[in-house]
């Protein structure tokens, strides 16, 4: 008779090397985190996301005092959210999440991670795609597309989906040491494409940057069909577009390595190298191409075939591991599944998804949408960590009960996101009214549900 | 001293990359030579810090 394990048990042996806590000849210095988010943040989403600024209309004192503050709350997000716990649990996302919430919802979240981490690697692929169409002169979406604008570009499209499936079926790890090699030659690139178009708008001199900026770049006129972003708008997206990684606790699987809670520092290398430096170059490149936010071009403009290259390599080296982590999170769901074919269908719908450039010019929409929906879970995990012990609650209720689905947990996160969909706020602002709802909600449900277990032995020997 | 050569060769590389378009910004080079040196810089680099990473690692 065929045996089939529980979901449960399927779960746990995809992540049974990270069951116990990293024991401390395993930590990492602080180098190792500078280095790791330097390489992150500097992406093929990056040259769309500042494009997409100068597409919104955003003033150039906005835009520079919005990156700095919601870059530097990103930060202490990190610092004073994140790693203290991560330092002091040292296990992944998954088995704290586990403990609190139970196997059930833990795939829940699982699942919905996945499908995210898709979405994101279609992003990715589509970036890389406006540069391979290069050479065959490929027609790229523009800002107001939202559905596959020629037959070219869905092959175009399916061609780099191919390859890169392939790649994280194949040959994940060389991939991840070739994304290494590739981090600051990448950075460069956006800062030399930026540097040499400046003439084009009119700056010969360091002198003239803030006039060119106010006048030609930032100018605080949205392109038509638009809606205008302000200064809120950008420190906003700036703190919220890691919002799951801070805020929402995935970057506890990276930080429980760390000696110390200060390392959530190392994430200002990610957020001003990438997240100010890379976007203000895009969007100097974006507002030399007339507003245009297919990535490819832009980027040949200003650095010509090196420029197309690194387009290329920066949606390839982050789709990959985005692509991985989507297989592996899928690969609970579907029982006696080789990992090949896993990543094989989260490639499909991958590549399904990078057909559609909506994906790329909602890009803003679409990453604050990410953020929002898995925030409620590190309100949750915050609580449970922090709160519930100080108010005589337990912490980890799911597993010193043997829960499968804590209810307390599942209600919060859906309730929290109807209260975010129905609130009159744009999407960059729900965030944070959402994650004390959730906060709030959590512990409520928690009380009710922890003091009806102590009573109900009362109840029962009266 | 093998290593040493291919760190200053992956490292010229980077130079190449960045260094041209300040050059370019204050006009005392074209596009056409910034975009042709880049591309120099981006193979140098490719070819040498790959293999100053495998030195590394033997």
């Amino acid at each position: 008779m065929k045996s089939r394990k529980s979901l449960t048990a399927r779960l746990d042996a995809l992540y049974e090397y990270d069951r116990e806590p990293v024991a401390p000849h395993k930590f990492q210095g602080i180098g190792k985190f500078v280095s790791t988010f330097a390489g992150e943040h500097v992406a093929g989403t990056e040259f769309v996301i500042g494009a997409l600024f100068v597409a919104r209309g955003v003033s150039a004192p906005d835009l520079f005092l919005g990156l700095l503050l919601g870059n530097i709350l990103a930060v202490l997000s990190w610092v004073f959210l994140c790693t203290p716990i991560a330092v002091r649990v040292r296990l992944t996302l998954y088995w704290q999440l586990r403990r609190i919430c139970g196997p059930y919802l833990t795939f829940i979240y699982s699942l919905i991670n996945a499908l995210m981490f898709c979405f994101l690697a279609g992003a990715m692929i589509s970036v890389a795609a406006t540069a391979v169409g290069l050479p065959f002169k490929m027609p790229m979406p523009g800002l107001e597309d939202m559905f596959p604008t020629s037959v070219m570009w869905v092959v175009v499209v399916f061609l780099v989906g191919a390859v890169v499936t392939a790649l994280a079926i194949l040959g994940f790890e060389r991939l991840a040491q070739f994304a290494r090699i590739c981090a600051p030659w990448m950075f460069l690139v956006f800062v030399a494409a930026a540097v040499a178009v400046l003439p084009r708008l009119g700056c010969t001199s360091p002198g003239d940057f803030w006039r060119v900026a106010n006048e030609k770049i930032w100018t605080g006129v949205p392109a038509a069909g638009q809606s205008p972003f302000t200064l809120w708008h950008v420190l906003f997206f700036a703190w919220f577009c890691n919002m799951a990684m801070h805020i929402g606790m995935a970057d506890l699987s990276f930080f429980r390595y760390a000696k110390k809670w200060y390392y959530g520092f190392s994430s200002a290398a990610g957020m001003f190298l990438g997240h100010f430096v890379a976007w203000i170059c895009s969007g100097i490149l974006c507002a030399a191409a007339d507003v245009t936010i297919a990535p490819g071009p832009v980027a040949y403009m200003g650095a010509g075939i090196a420029g197309a290259v690194c387009v290329v390599i920066a949606g390839w080296t982050t789709a990959n591991p985005t692509l991985y982590r989507a297989g592996l999170a899928l690969q609970a769901a579907t029982p006696n599944w080789k990992r090949w074919k896993v990543t094989l269908a989260a490639g499909l719908v991958t590549t399904i998804a990078a057909c559609f450039p909506a994906l790329v010019m909602k890009l803003l929409d679409f990453v604050a949408l990410y953020g929002l929906i898995l925030m409620p879970m590190g309100a949750v995990i915050f609580a449970d960590f922090w709160i519930f012990p100080r108010i005589g609650l337990k912490s980890n209720h799911a597993d010193l009960r043997g829960t499968l689905f804590s209810w307390p947990a599942g209600l919060s996160w859906a309730l929290t996101l109807v209260f975010c969909f129905w609130l009159p706020l744009e999407i960059f602002f729900k965030g944070l009214p959402g994650w004390f709802v959730a906060l709030f909600l959590y512990i409520g449900l928690s009380f009710i549900e922890q003091r009806g277990r102590s009573r109900a032995p009362l109840e029962e020997r009266a | 001293m093998i290593k040493v050569v291919t760190k200053v060769l992956a490292f010229s590389g980077l130079l190449l990359t960045l260094l041209p378009s300040f050059l370019v910004f204050s006009g005392k080079i074209s596009w056409g030579l910034h975009a042709r040196l880049m591309l120099v810089g981006m193979i140098l680099w490719f070819v040498f810090a790959t293999l100053s990473y495998r030195i590394r690692r033997i």
